[in-house]
């Protein structure tokens, strides 16, 4: 690619400005190569952004879930961190076939105060989040 | 506490950038291309199976870790690397590090690097960084994809070090103890661009090397029919993000390949490589378009199933292109 032909399209995501300067290797009118700068492509920003809807529309309907008494806090909170079940799993240092079970209310009630403690430290929030779910977004 | 003499450089891709910078702090002084050249960097591979948040896993480049310990091993650099059994440990031992004046390189997870934009934190464990100090809590850190050197609590640092997943960094810190000195440069790019031409070429199919561009572009051809709009477009973006987001130098490192094989013809005096490093270039261009048009086909939403059908034409001719290439390229060598 020629140096005059670097994208400098800002990388827009949920309303805020993301662009991070990056390195790219491009060509002078003699075919030289050097590096430039430059803050975003289209292309890219494109695919992130719509990486970004698709976590946050999971995120919606887990929230919508937990409300309706389909899934416990587990599993929107597992969502909102960007997790599945087993990076979940690995963090909490149990199987991934207990965090499924975790993430269903019935079995969600019978959690220890301590286990439930875990997983509010592997999601950075406070335990009360857990066991009262705010449903905030 | 700072190690004074360690300078900041921004590079193109984490791993390289991390190598060029702890090797020129102890004075051999190379460039991200012969590091990137030099450690066999430029590869391909196309994992449907292996899924990241449920999308298929694509790389335009060998697996983390590889490029470092090449360049060290090509050009007789000893390094220390360690792995640790807790956070307390590791983070004992990196202070140490820093103690004895030695900046050290890290994996980590972008999730816990605040000084990323939001949007670029998901949980990455591939990352690499160097830091070259500790004031209060807080560590110095050169990161090579930042423009300009950063800080990073203790906290966040910990937990970058330490995060779970795959593939778990486990705490691991490098540096370089001794260089022997025997270096014949043009000997060890003769080297890494062999490797290459083998990785490329030979590596099994079909999901890697030139195969695995091919494989991938028959892949794409059948997405409208096996995958909603929505997941099909998804798919689509995450081979570009792969492509150009995550500090490839543009093109899938394409470009930053070609950079490499000018420098290569310089050092090893060998004219025939400053034509190919023109076509490696046309090659990166074509994946930039192919990127483009992608990126179109996504927006629309339609699944077309033609617009999928000439995106998977475009990447069978890149396999062909580059197979053609490396072939070429192998028989110069």
């Amino acid at each position: 690619m020629n140096k005059d032909e670097v994208p400098q399209d800002r990388k827009i995501i949920h309303g805020q400005d993301n662009s991070l300067v990056k390195v790219l290797y491009v060509t002078d009118q003699s075919g030289k190569y050097e590096t430039t700068k430059y803050a975003g492509w289209d292309a890219e920003n494109l695919a992130m952004s719509q990486a970004w809807d698709d976590i946050d529309d999971k995120i919606e309907q887990t929230r919508k879930k937990v409300i309706s008494g389909e899934l416990s806090p587990i599993a929107y909170y597992m969502e909102k961190s960007l997790m599945d079940l087993s990076t979940l799993a690995q963090y909490v240092g149990i199987w991934k076939f207990f965090v499924k079970r975790h993430l269903q209310p019935a079995s969600f009630k019978k959690l220890s105060k301590k286990k439930l403690q875990q997983y509010a430290s592997v999601f950075n929030i406070p335990v009360e989040d857990l066991e009262h779910f705010p449903g905030q977004q | 506490m700072k190690i004074e003499n360690f300078s900041h450089q921004q590079s193109a891709h984490c791993e390289s950038g991390v190598t060029l910078s702890l090797l020129r702090h102890y004075g051999i002084e190379l460039t991200e291309p012969l590091i990137f050249g030099i450690g066999a960097g430029l590869f391909f591979g196309h994992l449907p199976f292996i899924k990241v948040n449920g999308v298929p896993g694509t790389t335009f480049r060998i697996w983390p870790g590889y490029i470092f310990k090449r360049v060290c091993k090509e050009l007789g650099i000893t390094m220390k690397v360690d792995s640790f059994s807790s956070p307390e440990k590791g983070m004992a031992a990196l202070d140490d590090a820093l103690a004895a004046n030695k900046p050290v390189g890290m994996q980590s997870s972008v999730y816990y690097l605040s000084y990323f934009p939001p949007a670029f934190r998901f949980h990455f464990n591939g990352h690499n960084l160097i830091a070259y100090g500790k004031e209060n809590n807080e560590y110095l850190i050169s990161d090579p994809v930042m423009e300009t050197a950063t800080r990073l609590s203790a906290e966040d640092l910990e937990k970058a070090r330490f995060a779970k997943g795959f593939p778990a960094p486990n705490g691991k810190m490098y540096y370089p103890v001794k260089a022997s000195g025997k270096k014949d440069l043009s000997a060890a790019i003769v080297s890494g661009m062999k490797k290459t031409c083998f990785f490329m070429l030979q590596s099994p199919p079909p999901f890697f090397g030139y195969r695995g561009i091919a494989f991938l572009g028959r892949r794409i051809k059948t997405y409208p029919q096996k995958l909603d709009a929505r997941r099909a477009a998804l798919f689509t973006g995450n081979i570009i993000r792969m492509q150009e987001e995550i500090g490839t130098g543009g093109a899938g490192f394409r470009f930053l390949y070609a950079a490499f094989l000018q420098e290569a013809a310089v050092i090893t005096k060998n004219d025939a490589l400053l034509a190919m490093s023109a076509e490696m270039t046309k090659i990166g261009d074509e994946w930039r378009n192919f990127a483009y048009a992608a990126a179109r086909v996504m927006k629309d939403r339609s699944g077309n199933r033609s617009s999928y059908n000439e995106l998977g034409d475009m990447l069978i001719a890149i396999s062909a292109k580059e197979k053609d290439f490396f072939t070429r390229l192998k028989k110069l060598l």
